[in-house]
């Protein structure tokens, strides 16, 4: 029982371990120097000996993160509803929220810095941004997907609009909800981090990466960036199982428990 | 054609939202300027019209932005420093040139892994979690890396941006690889054709919308790359030079005239896609 379900992780695991030994290897035997690429092993050193930094760093960054994901989530969901009754500012807002998101939302991030000062709120901004129009987009796809015959039963029961709103087209729209917080984490690391490479206190991964690299310690850089990766994994995998909780229902999971 | 009154509706509305913020934004600036003139006999028009027209405002009026962009784009010689031409420029090249490297090696990632059992087990995990990262912190890094081996100017952002755009389009092109009906497989498989055949056959062709769909969402990350790329290592020149250089200065006009260019090439980039897309979709039989 345990070995099938532990099975599939095998390969993975062995092939990353692989990637790793060979990196190793190939740092060690050919002498690759410090600066271009550190082994695996002088990184993980580095990380754990330099652990309050990185805590001090990734709090900072966090702040900025969290702040615009619920602000921008939460905004783009709320737009998303409030437009929903009226199909003339549907058609106008969805191209040009299909729009925005092919844009580089990232280079606002000096203008952000001059109106909200180098702390984390100027991050925030640019992370509110960023996650907003993915929400706005997915949460309107996800409000029309209720079906006609489970809309026809509503209609049958009298219910009203804000009824069939709570208690079916929310719920219908959940997976589509869930899918934009999920697009969401990753775009709200990016947006924090690289806002803060256009100026941000002594502190923050994006200034301790870009000034590391000044330093030429690429090992430091590094291990900001396995805080960076551990952190959006994390963040990622906390909104899937948040997910998984909430939309048991939806058939991408019901198949696998089959 | 029916949503272009929509459309419009909402980009005037922007328009004027943006006009009232400018106003309202940069009234206190101005009113500081016209006290520091030793001004005080000023109209509520006068601030008004004074906080539209400000040299470095909080946030630039749409004309303000319009005419910068005239200015730098049009009334300057491509050749000169200033103009947005020459960086849009540098930032094309090293769009394209990222998107065609990290294009092709997305594309053949994914056939590599598709065809090949082991491969994908193994590393297709990696791939799915490599979405989680964000990878973007790596730019300067690889910036520095580069210029180790004397790979400097135009290149190392390329880079960058086919390092971004690779992993969306690998993620697309698995995904449009196994798009065929089962139906159809096995039919291949009655005929007895070869994996080649039933790869070049079926899945390639049945692969085409996810194609388009995952080379849109490539050419905007690499265009982001090679923006933030161009952050990092901003004496090259680029249209990420231009939002840092406006930002040390407090040039604000500069950096929104940088931002609308940015925009532009990746509305045109994606577009010109979709275009190509629909024409080759509708070819195929995709669309009706």
């Amino acid at each position: 029982m345990i070995a099938r379900r532990l099975g599939p992780l095998v390969p993975p695991i062995v092939f990353g371990a692989a990637v790793l030994a060979l990196w190793e290897a190939v740092v060690r035997i050919g002498g690759v120097p410090q600066v271009i690429l550190p082994a695996p092993t002088a990184i993980m050193a580095r990380f754990f000996s330099s652990l309050p930094t990185l805590w001090v760093d990734l709090v900072q960054t966090m702040k900025g993160v969290l702040a615009g994901y619920t602000i921008g989530s939460a905004a783009g969901l709320g737009v998303a509803i409030l437009i929903d009754r009226s199909q003339f500012l549907q058609r106008g807002l969805l191209p040009i929220g299909n729009f925005v998101s092919a844009l580089p939302i990232v280079g606002i991030a000096p203008i952000m810095v001059m109106w909200f000062g180098f702390d984390w709120p100027s991050k925030a901004a640019v992370v509110v941004v960023m996650t907003f129009f993915p929400m706005l987009v997915n949460t309107v796809a996800g409000l029309e997907s209720a079906g006609a015959m489970e809309r026809d039963l509503m209609n049958t029961y009298a219910a009203d609009y804000w009824q069939t709103l709570l208690s079916l087209r929310l719920p219908a729209a959940l997976p589509f909800i869930f899918n934009a917080l999920k697009i969401n984490t990753t775009l709200a690391m990016i947006g924090a981090i690289v806002a803060e490479f256009f100026g941000t206190p002594i502190v923050g991964m994006g200034f301790r990466i870009s000034t590391e690299v000044g330093h030429l310690s690429i090992d430091m850089v590094w291990a900001t960036i396995v805080v960076a990766a551990l952190t959006g994994s994390l963040f990622y995998a906390l909104v899937a199982g948040v997910e998984r909780r909430v939309t048991f229902w939806h058939a991408s999971y019901r198949a696998k428990e089959a | 054609m029916k949503s272009a009154l929509p459309i419009a509706t909402v980009v005037l509305a922007i328009l004027a939202v943006w006009y009232v913020a400018a106003a309202l934004l940069n009234a206190p600036l101005q009113r500081d300027q016209f006290a520091n003139a030793g001004r005080t006999d000023y109209s509520t028009q006068d601030l008004i019209a004074g906080s539209l027209n400000m040299e470095r405002p909080k946030l630039p009026a749409p004309h303000q932005i319009v005419s910068e962009l005239y200015k730098l784009v049009f009334a300057t010689a491509p050749t000169s420093k200033r103009s947005l031409v020459y960086h849009g420029w540098i930032t094309l090249q090293e769009t394209l040139i990222g998107f065609i490297a990290g294009g092709a090696l997305g594309v053949a990632l994914a056939v590599m892994i598709v065809s090949v059992g082991w491969l994908e087990r193994s590393m297709m995990p990696w791939i799915v979690a490599s979405q989680t990262i964000p990878i973007i912190a790596l730019a300067p890094m690889i910036v520095v890396i580069l210029s180790q081996f004397n790979i400097t100017g135009i290149a190392p952002k390329a880079a960058i941006a086919a390092y971004l755009c690779f992993f969306p389009i690998t993620v697309g092109m698995v995904k449009g690889f196994r798009s065929p009906d089962p139906l159809h497989l096995d039919l291949m498989r009655t005929y007895s054709a070869t994996r080649a055949q039933t790869f070049l056959k079926l899945r390639a062709p049945a692969s085409a919308p996810f194609f388009f769909a995952s080379m849109k969402v490539g050419a905007a990350a690499a265009l982001v790359g090679a923006i933030v790329a161009e952050v990092t290592k901003s004496e090259d020149g680029g249209i990420g030079a231009r939002l840092l250089a406006g930002s040390y200065y407090g040039q604000t006009v500069q950096i929104w005239a940088a931002l609308f260019v940015g925009a532009a090439m990746s509305a045109v980039l994606v577009g010109l896609i979709g275009f190509a897309g629909q024409a080759v979709e509708r070819r195929m039989g995709f669309l009706r």
